[in-house]
């Protein structure tokens, strides 16, 4: 028999403290609408996206009402485009953007990622013509995320991508800079991206998936930050097994809600993605986890220390909740979308440079972040190899959500609705590393031995 | 299978007896039910049986969720697996 005081917890969690599943993403391969005819490769991608989760947000809908558990997102993930358009032109590639954002709209789902190239040791011209496609691809459309991988631990870092990636990201901001350069907020850059991540902007279906399979995200900051809270003045080492324990639970609900979900929508359930992900909600920001452990602010020294910890014990005690963990699994840092953080930035206690040493020890990287529109190109590459090299050493994935948003400057704000939230303009570090960026080539792949 | 139904809010006459009335007009068998007044606070939880429920489960959750609203009660009602997975191993 059930324990009264279990299921007054677990309400609670529901209730107060923000607990939900943070996504239902649908992994859709797109392999089979391969067509040496643009109108058949469209109609085949807008056919099989809307066939297979014609139900994808009904289903979700019922669970969360049945079991009482908020499903914030349903989405779909799809093969990196650039893999089944081989021979289409720019244009083409804006118009397979286009078919996406339609699909998605018809299936009433809120994001569609996948619109990505995976260039980490070389870019072919098909993958080329789709990285210039990018900017008036988010400018057309609006569900559409991208992403392009331009690194990994095994082949190194790719610096041509990043020259290209920066260039494609100032000309995101300029062409939607009506709208506070959004077309950034959906475009990531990775290194060692992951082929099952439910999580957006930086989805995508992997080759190495099935045809079509169902990864879930979870959430709980506010839970796992109430828990801090009431225990007390207890030990880091009790502090960390109370966080193992919220996280167990959190993530049990995760992985029924996904088994539902995998047997209901007749998919194979794939991963539980292990995150802590933030929203700009009060009581449900990871930053202020931080500052519960015992930080002043978040951003102040310690930080770094604390947010280690806590990316440890979360994935620890989720491992065992679920069968099967993948996706970015870690603490998510996105400063617009986290209440906390936002509240550091404008306080000056959080640096990019502190965020910077922070995505070291957890999951994704420097994500959204604004930074003013006057930013070079070159500033931006440098930025992100700085990141990308962090994943790369650390054979871990890292990302750069950054948004030189168009016309704006420090002190001013960026508001992108929604769960995107909203950023101050952070101030940055503008000597120009241009030399080195235009140097080219790659960056070799690191030495896994001899570790220090 | 069995859904959980909470019932938490200001304590009046008759909550108990509202509860049971949709549960027997919808086709809930009730087989469990902890109840407790803390001052004013009552709280209750009741465990049903929904094999034989005569409408839509989600029907059954938005019928108590309105009785809610009009008594000023806060009641949820999940199936049961959510608390069994998040609190057993």
């Amino acid at each position: 028999m059930l324990e009264t005081s279990d299921i007054l917890e677990t309400i609670n969690m529901i209730r107060d403290e923000n607990l939900d599943i943070r996504t239902i993403t649908m992994g859709i391969s797109l392999l089979d609408c391969v067509s040496d005819s643009e109108d058949v490769l469209c109609r085949k991608i807008y056919d099989k996206i809307t066939k297979k989760a014609e139900n994808l947000v009904k289903t979700g809908c019922d669970i969360e009402k049945e079991y009482g558990i908020p499903i914030v997102n349903k989405r779909v993930s799809v093969t990196p485009v650039s893999l089944v358009g081989g021979n289409l032109s720019k244009e083409g590639f804006i118009r397979v953007a286009e078919t996406l954002d339609k699909a998605a709209k018809a299936t009433g789902i809120n994001f569609i990622g996948g619109f990505s190239a995976l260039v980490h040791k070389g870019i072919t011209p098909a993958e080329a013509r789709l990285i210039s496609a990018i900017p008036e691809a988010l400018k057309r459309t609006d569900y559409v995320c991208s992403s392009v991988n331009v690194a990994t631990t095994k082949a190194g870092i790719n610096m041509d991508a990043i020259a290209l990636m920066g260039k494609t990201i100032k000309e995101t901001a300029y062409l939607t800079r009506d709208n506070n350069s959004i077309g950034c907020a959906k475009l990531v850059v990775f290194a060692n991206a992951p082929e099952d991540n439910p999580f957006m902007a930086g989805a995508f279906h992997g080759v190495g998936e099935p045809d079509c399979v169902i990864n879930v995200g979870v959430s709980g900051p506010g839970v796992v930050s109430s828990a801090i809270a009431r225990a007390g003045d207890c030990n880091l080492s009790e502090l960390a097994e109370i966080i193992k324990k919220t996280a167990f639970k959190i993530t049990r609900m995760g992985q029924l809600v996904a088994s539902l979900a995998a047997d209901r929508l007749g998919a194979p359930f794939g991963i539980v993605d292990l995150s802590l992900a933030p929203t700009p909600a009060i009581g449900d920001s990871v930053a202020r986890i931080l500052e519960n452990m015992g930080l002043e602010i978040c951003g102040g020294h310690g930080t770094t220390a604390a947010l280690a910890m806590l990316n440890d014990a979360v994935k620890k005690g989720g491992v065992m909740a679920s069968s099967h963990v993948g996706g970015l699994s870690g603490a998510f840092i996105p400063v617009s979308e986290d209440e906390g953080m936002i509240a550091a930035v404008e306080k000056g206690s959080l640096t990019l440079e502190k965020l910077e040493a922070m995505t070291a020890v957890c999951s994704v990287g420097l994500d959204m972040i604004a930074v003013p529109g006057d930013t070079s190109e070159e500033v931006i590459c440098g930025i992100i190899a700085d990141e990308i090299s962090i994943g790369v050493a650390n054979t871990k994935t890292t990302a750069v959500r950054v948004i030189p948003a168009y016309g704006k400057t420090v002190g001013d704000k960026v508001d992108f609705g929604g769960l995107l939230g909203y950023a101050p303009i952070m101030s940055l570090n503008t000597s120009s590393p241009a030399k080195f960026i235009h140097r080219g080539g790659r960056i070799p792949a690191p030495i896994h031995s001899l570790k220090n | 299978m069995k859904a959980v139904i909470s019932v938490t809010g200001k304590d009046t006459v008759g909550i108990i007896a509202k509860v049971s009335a949709i549960c027997a007009e919808s086709g809930a068998n009730i087989v469990d039910i902890s109840q407790s007044v803390l001052k004013e606070y009552f709280a209750m939880i009741m465990l049903t049986e929904i094999d034989e429920l005569k409408i839509p489960f989600t029907e059954f959750v938005d019928k108590l969720a309105n009785l809610g609203k009009e008594n000023a009660l806060d009641i949820h009602t999940m199936h049961e697996e959510i608390f069994s997975a998040m609190h057993k191993i």
